[in-house]
């Protein structure tokens, strides 16, 4: 395979993988016409993100972007992850070197997901 | 790990009888066959052999069979020359092909289009055949060509090849069929199917890669695609691949010989394959015609789940196939065939090819039988489409 280590990790062993029962704020992105679909769920406590999971239909590599995107933002506040974009996901994935370029575009889905999922949060609050 | 390779739609292995036969045309009978010397004159006399041996097979005249790179240019060639010709001589504007067929065929269609000709490409049922009363309709007096395949690479169906060229030849048009997945397991007498124009490319049927040929009916007409020199007629120039053409003629002759037994033998393991998915794997679907199918095709749609995604984790056990998601094209959609047999677009990108080779066996299938449902069933806990049972 001609994926890194990294990607293949994420794959293997997705990290938060699941549903949250009473989450505070679900987003979704792509579409199943195009074959992506990503969906995040957030549970904020006190400002911070407390919990996140995801579920996708996708490749390799969106499931591997998914699992670093609920990485990176597990702990931070709200105000931090919503600053999260899809260069700092390509950059855990191993950088704009290893990621086959065809596939930078999971990277934007997760980012997609994980803003919609916060200003659903942010609209209930 | 057990290495498996259920992908031989894509490339076969070269079989060592193929590789013994090529050895001396490497460095030791290297001569130029277009060269007068007896260097030239012993290629030349080994080329003879490999063309005869793939008239024979055909059921063609020797001065019908012309080499060269595979059925990529074959196509290019009968697509983008013949019509010119025809209309040309006799004003016809009209090119007809088949919502399935390989890209090569489909893109070389659309710029002949671009030209100015008129283009109409025939839907397929949702068994992927292309039924005769949608040529019969499509069809007119000013068709110069119509290109349809003999067997779908991506779902192995196989069309009416004999009764599309005789409506072809009603109207006066010259009919082309890909036969490139058809080679191995399917008759390919030229006058049987009816044929202007055939298309091969060794490295289907366990010969190299880069050879193939195009057999062209005397007095058809053909367009020099590549000028320069006089090779096969005038009509492709280039130095001949000796060692590829002597080893397609004897992966050839080797089709002849044993094309009942691959059949057999693959046809067996593909319906293990197929009937054991069905059983360890709940919401699966065939794609593409059960019976009017090549022995060794299964493709599968399965719900929920995306292609490339299993065929990494499939790729992980050792298991090599193939899926017509868009994620493992490279563009945004799905296979162009998986979605003209009507696949609903969200389950289009779940599609697994498995096809077997002559080196394949039951502790092959076995494995795939026993690795894909733990697969699947990994994936469809993360999807967000599947049904809750499966989370």
């Amino acid at each position: 395979m001609q994926y890194n280590p990294t990607i293949l990790e994420h794959f293997k062993n997705p990290k938060n993988q699941g549903e949250i029962s009473n989450p505070d704020g679900v987003g979704k992105a792509g579409n199943p016409v195009c074959g992506d679909v990503m969906q995040v769920f957030i549970k904020v406590k006190d400002g911070r993100i407390e919990d996140i999971k995801f579920q996708t239909l996708g490749c390799g590599v969106a499931i591997a972007a998914s699992s670093v995107l609920t990485e990176i933002v597990k702990g931070k506040t709200v105000d931090e992850a919503a600053k999260i974009t899809k260069a700092d996901i390509i950059e855990e994935l191993g950088g704009q070197k290893k990621v086959p370029p065809e596939k930078i575009h999971c990277s934007l889905l997760a980012e997609d997901a994980l803003k919609k999922a916060i200003e659903e949060y942010r609209q209930k609050h | 790990m057990k290495k498996v390779y259920l992908d031989n739609a894509a490339t076969t292995a070269v079989d060592p009888r193929v590789m013994k036969a090529m050895q001396p045309y490497f460095s030791d009978k290297y001569g130029n066959p277009s060269s007068v010397h007896s260097f030239g004159q012993e290629a030349s006399e080994t080329v003879g052999k490999a063309r005869r041996q793939a008239a024979k097979f055909l059921g063609a005249k020797q001065e019908e069979i012309i080499f060269n790179s595979g059925a990529t240019e074959g196509n290019n060639t009968v697509i983008k020359t013949v019509p010119k010709i025809l209309k040309e001589k006799g004003g016809r504007d009209h090119i007809i092909t088949s919502a399935v067929e390989h890209h090569c065929v489909l893109d070389s269609a659309k710029a002949m289009e671009k030209e100015g000709f008129r283009l109409t490409i025939l839907p397929v049922n949702k068994q992927g055949i292309v039924e005769t009363k949608s040529l019969e309709d499509g069809i007119d007096d000013k068709t110069a060509l119509v290109s349809i395949m003999y067997a779908n690479n991506e779902i192995g169906a196989i069309q009416p090849i004999t009764k599309l060229a005789a409506i072809a030849k009603k109207h006066g048009a010259k009919f082309h069929t890909d036969a490139v997945q058809a080679a191995n397991y399917l008759d390919c007498n030229v006058d049987k199917l009816g044929v202007d124009y055939l298309t091969l490319s060794a490295h289907k049927f366990y010969g190299p890669k880069g050879i193939g040929l195009l057999y062209k009916r005397q007095r058809a007409p053909l367009g020099q695609y590549m000028s320069g020199g006089a090779q096969e007629n005038h009509l492709r120039a280039g130095t001949l691949n000796v060692p590829g053409i002597v080893g397609m003629g004897a992966a050839i002759e080797l089709v002849s010989k044993e094309q009942a037994k691959r059949s057999a033998n693959a046809q067996e393991l593909r319906d293990r394959l197929l009937t054991g998915i069905k059983k360890a794997v709940p919401e699966v679907f065939l794609n593409g015609d059960r019976e009017n199918r090549l022995p060794n095709n299964v493709n599968v749609t399965i719900k929920y789940v995306e292609g490339e995604g299993m065929l990494m984790s499939l790729d992980m056990e050792g298991i090599a196939c193939s899926t017509g998601s868009a994620c493992s094209s490279g563009s945004l959609e799905a296979s162009h065939v998986i979605l003209a047999l009507g696949v609903p677009k969200e389950f289009s990108h779940g599609s697994l090819r498995f096809t077997i080779g002559q080196d394949n066996t039951k502790d092959d299938i076995d494995h795939v039988i026993e690795v894909l449902p733990k697969i699947v069933k990994r994936l469809r806990k993360m999807s967000p489409l599947a049904p809750k049972k499966y989370h």
